[in-house]
């Protein structure tokens, strides 16, 4: 073996204790510095809890995007409730108590939202009944003209005449 | 059925169009707040003129006054500044104002040079009370009832229209009323 690999094992082996030594040191500081678990829970609750809350400064956020200053506390209010021992429900309602219902971004079924809930599905039964009547009138229709197609030309003429009739005076 | 056929789709047309038109006259950034009617949420804030003393709620009992949230920082304040200062020389209902997450020494110098129409002015610098108000957009002001009852509130800066035809008249109505 020559000086120079000898030299260069050398090098080797302590660039490498070296880099093991860093790996753990990061991995101590990892650790030391990482949030414990139960606080992961509670960062995961909080991150959903304020993705269902509107900021009220800029509407079209939730509290979790918004970086408007009052997110920012309302989402310190809601850290703190939440540690407090405060159900979800509850942080709700102490939102709702100050700034109303808009402060959901699912609003609740209570009868002032009623039409809101229900009036898409009221309008489908609508559209569907309207759908039912004009097929039904239709069918009828076609049948007269099957009829007045196996009768001569002369009650062809009647039945077109009297299906004009029929149209004028619905 | 034939006079149906053309009035029922306008009708639907109609009702349509009116719910449209009347939505262009909303703001949206008026969300109704579900303080009115209840009573203002208790505070017991440092008041900014004199650090040592405090003003709560219960202190304004008895009297019909307003809550007027700003902040040294607020643009729009400016602009609703000079009605308060007005309103302040006519006597007419005391003002307290809610100087909302601002420095002390910030709203002080701003009072000196915007004037100041307050009959008492506290502090909220964490911005706690504001919340407890559901404020949102400074400035907001609110009219609270000899009961301690919040019976309107302005989101946004006051208007002249805003103070002589709803809430001067409201605050007359209420001082009327007994306690």
């Amino acid at each position: 073996m020559t000086k120079t690999s000898r030299w260069a094992k050398a090098s080797r082996a302590i660039v490498a204790s070296r880099r093991s030594a860093a790996a753990i040191a990061c991995l101590v500081v990892a650790l030391s510095s990482a949030p414990a678990w139960s606080d992961l829970a509670l960062d995961g609750r909080l991150k959903s809890l304020e993705s269902q809350l509107r900021c009220l400064v800029c509407q079209n956020q939730t509290l979790a995007e918004s970086e408007a200053p009052l997110a920012e506390d309302l989402r310190k209010e809601v850290r703190e409730l939440a540690v407090s021992g405060k159900s979800d429900d509850e942080i709700r309602g102490y939102l709702v108590a100050r700034y109303g219902d808009f402060v959901l971004y699912k609003p609740p079924v209570k009868p002032t939202t009623y039409v809101l809930w229900f009036g898409p599905f009221l309008l489908l039964a609508c559209g569907v009944l309207v759908w039912w009547i004009v097929v039904r009138r239709r069918a009828a229709r076609t049948g007269d003209e099957d009829a007045t197609a196996e009768s001569t030309a002369v009650t062809a003429d009647r039945g077109a005449i009297a299906r004009a009739h029929a149209l004028l005076d619905e | 059925m034939k006079v149906l056929r053309w009035s029922l789709p306008l009708a639907i047309f109609v009702v349509v169009l009116v719910f449209l038109f009347v939505g262009l006259f909303h703001d949206p950034r008026e969300v109704p707040s579900p303080l009115i009617g209840k009573p203002a949420p208790s505070f017991s804030l440092m008041e900014l003129h004199r650090p040592d003393h405090k003003l709560a709620t219960a202190d304004m009992r008895g009297q019909v006054w307003m809550l007027n949230v700003w902040a040294s920082w607020c643009v729009s304040c400016r602009v609703e500044h000079p009605l308060l200062v007005d309103l302040a020389k006519q006597n007419i209902v005391p003002v307290i104002g809610l100087a909302y997450k601002d420095k002390p020494a910030d709203g002080l110098a701003w009072l000196a040079s915007n004037g100041d129409p307050y009959k008492l002015s506290i502090v909220d610098q964490d911005g706690r009370v504001g919340i407890d108000f559901g404020v949102y957009g400074v400035p907001e002001t609110f009219v609270i009832d000899k009961m301690g009852i919040i019976r309107y509130k302005q989101i946004g800066p006051l208007t002249a229209e805003a103070l002589k035809q709803t809430i001067l008249p409201l605050v007359r109505e209420l001082q009327q009323s007994p306690a």
